[in-house]
């Protein structure tokens, strides 16, 4: 394409700006909307991620599984299977190389309060590891230590949700006490607020020691949860694999798949969050991708009424010696600008469109390049594909026809 | 020399309806620096004399060898390239480029053969000069008269040099004031050695050449030299008043 032709074609174009206008509209709202919802998938994809990953490095966790005596199989994570001893066993084994931390933990649900005010929480009785293995950090005060865990102390760690509800009038919550199920806890310390999402909210939490939380409030000797932390991302599966032997053995089972409890990785938590937002990627951009084809078939429309209102110019073209090719460059040319022009605008806009939703549902602001650059090629490409019939047709007009045509 | 040589050449029309037979077995050779004017009433097959002529279509049988190129069997894209080195076309319509400048519209044919663009800009604007409209290169096609788009066609005609300057009912959509200034240009051009072929069906338009064959049904009927060439006078006439012929 020569400059030429780019300048008659805009020419062209900026005579009738309101059919142009019209015409590239489609295309605007398809790649507006490409962007737009490729940038909120990925929004949430990486926030879904940061939250994840937020909960912990390199984070393996073993739930009880399904206990079976006989044929009767129990359910799932309820299971009384695991206990201190295998999470002391976990950190002394000479077998197992690859886990740095361990922290065995027990959970539940149940009524906190403060003076008058009172919350409905998640009480995690936890040991110094946990905070390692979960990437806990303060923002006052400490975290439970080993000697608190020892002494079966009452003192309680709150996470910051926790501290907004039962002290909403601002007052330090350090030192005074909550009372947990009667029992009443000093508060230690505050937790940094890990920006809780919908998958399980951190900051509404409060920790306390696990042997008191076994003992005093849950009355139960068995663990929730072992959590472990690896070496590093490379051993993960190593050490998964280590946990698993020793486990087995130590409750005596051959067959592995006959296991009473199960192991789980952060990745594979990751994986299935990643996949899920990722086809809903896939599902608003074809979405989107729909609408761009509807864009596609609007500029085909256009370009094939502009040959036809311009047969007697094509006639006059080609009687002057235009070959086919020329004319089919010259409406082509005509189409390729519509959509590129449609493509700008629709990137700005879906740009735009982002980051007004970030800016308002305050999640993250993510435009990928690869994406924008798609736009270009894709625009352009519709530009060719549905400008090539139109351009093909002009060209075959016959010159003594199109220079009679009225 | 003759610069068209047309031999035994027909046009038929094939439809469902029939035959029809547009041009019939018709002959003659046109010689470099001729002014000839092709007559006949509408239906006569003249229009299908122009359009062979012009290479704007194939004849069904005969030969016609225009400027030694034999053009009967050429391709679409070879016949374009004929008719952008060879052919200076001027229609009834005009049919200049709409909302498209003077200059612009003269330039195109050179722009189709590749003609570097400042030797485009020299040649079309020494042509528009010559047909009176150089104050006038950059007005667009609707901003000026018919008489004058009608020069500005002529000027985009003769811009590749071509071995015929072909005109088809030249003045038919132009009033006679303008048609008179229109004629002067091709005498003027003509006598400068260019060849000019003239369609037209007016008498009185046709006494401007040199030269008159007639068509009817198809056939020539006659040629014969014109013994009474009008010579065309437009200051005479009560023309366009913007009109500077530059006819020296």
């Amino acid at each position: 394409m020569e400059t030429e032709t780019i300048l008659e074609s805009i020419n062209t174009l900026t005579v009738n700006k309101l059919r142009t206008g019209l015409a590239i509209l489609g295309i605007v709202i398809g790649i507006g909307s490409v962007i737009a919802l490729v940038s909120l998938g990925q929004a949430t994809q990486q926030s879904v991620q940061n939250s994840i990953q937020s909960l912990g490095a390199n984070l393996l966790t073993v739930i009880p599984g399904s206990t079976s005596s006989g044929a009767v199989r129990g359910a799932s994570g309820g299971g009384t299977t695991l206990t201190d001893d295998d999470a002391k066993a976990i950190q002394t084994s000479s077998q197992v190389t690859s886990v740095q931390a361990v922290s065995p933990e027990v959970q539940g649900r149940t009524q906190v309060t403060a003076g008058d005010t009172n919350a409905n929480i998640t009480v995690i009785g936890a040991t110094a590891a946990y905070a390692t293995v979960h990437s806990v950090s303060m923002q006052t005060g400490t975290f439970i230590s080993d000697q608190d865990n020892q002494a079966s102390a009452k003192v309680v760690v709150l996470g910051p949700t926790v501290v907004e509800n039962l002290f909403p009038n601002n007052s330090d919550p350090i030192g005074q006490s909550v009372r947990i199920k009667g029992i009443s806890f000093r508060v230690i310390g505050i937790t940094v607020s890990k920006g809780g999402s919908g998958f399980s909210n951190t900051d509404n939490q409060a920790y306390i020691p696990l042997n008191t939380a076994q003992l005093q409030i849950l009355g139960q000797q068995y663990l929730s949860s072992i959590a472990l932390s690896a070496k590093s991302q490379d051993v993960m599966t190593e050490a998964e694999n280590q946990v698993g032997y020793l486990l087995l053995q130590r409750h005596q089972i051959s067959d592995p798949s006959q296991a009473d409890f199960s192991i789980f990785s952060q990745q594979d938590i990751l994986n299935a969050a990643s996949s899920t937002t990722g086809e809903f990627t896939t599902l608003l951009s074809g979405v989107a991708a729909i609408s761009l084809l509807v864009g596609g078939i609007g500029i085909m429309n256009i370009m094939l009424v502009t040959v036809t209102e311009r047969t007697r110019e094509i006639g006059l073209r080609k009687a002057l010696g235009a070959k086919k090719k020329t004319i089919i460059t010259q409406f082509l040319t005509e189409s390729i600008i519509l959509t590129f022009a449609g493509g700008i605008i629709g990137i700005i806009l879906g740009v735009l469109l982002s980051f007004g939703i970030s800016v308002f549902s305050g999640s993250l602001f993510v435009i990928s390049p690869s994406s924008v650059l798609l736009a270009f090629v894709v625009s352009a490409g519709i530009g060719v594909l549905f400008g090539w019939y139109p351009a093909q047709k002009a060209s075959g007009l016959e010159p003594i026809e199109a220079l009679r045509y009225e | 020399m003759n610069i068209i040589q047309v031999s035994h050449l027909s046009k038929i029309y094939r439809t469902a309806a029939g035959e029809t037979i547009a041009l019939n077995d018709v002959s003659f050779d046109i010689k470099k620096g001729e002014f000839v004017a092709i007559m006949g009433p509408s239906g006569s097959g003249k229009s299908t004399l122009m359009h062979l002529l012009g290479c704007l279509d194939t004849p069904s049988s005969g030969t016609y060898i225009l400027d030694g190129e034999n053009v009967e069997k050429l391709t679409q894209d070879q016949l374009a390239d004929i008719r952008n080195r060879k052919i200076g076309f001027i229609f009834q319509a005009f049919n200049l480029l709409p909302r498209t400048s003077v200059l612009q519209n003269v330039m195109l044919p050179m722009r189709y053969a590749g003609v570097p663009m400042e030797e485009r800009r020299q040649r079309a604007i020494k042509y528009i000069e010559m047909v009176g409209l150089g104050e006038r290169l950059n007005h667009t096609s609707n901003q000026i008269s018919g008489g004058q788009q009608q020069r500005v066609a002529i000027a985009r005609g003769l811009t590749m040099d071509p071995a015929i300057l072909l005109a088809d009912e030249p003045t038919g959509n132009i009033a006679s004031a303008q048609a008179e200034e229109v004629m002067a240009i091709f005498q003027d051009i003509n006598e400068k050695g260019h060849t000019v072929v003239m369609i037209t069906h007016e008498p009185d338009i046709a006494q401007h050449a040199k030269r008159v064959i007639m068509i009817r049904d198809g056939k020539l009927v006659s040629d014969e030299m014109n013994k009474h060439q009008v010579k065309a006078n437009p200051k005479k006439m009560n023309g366009d008043p913007t009109a500077q012929l530059n006819l020296g």
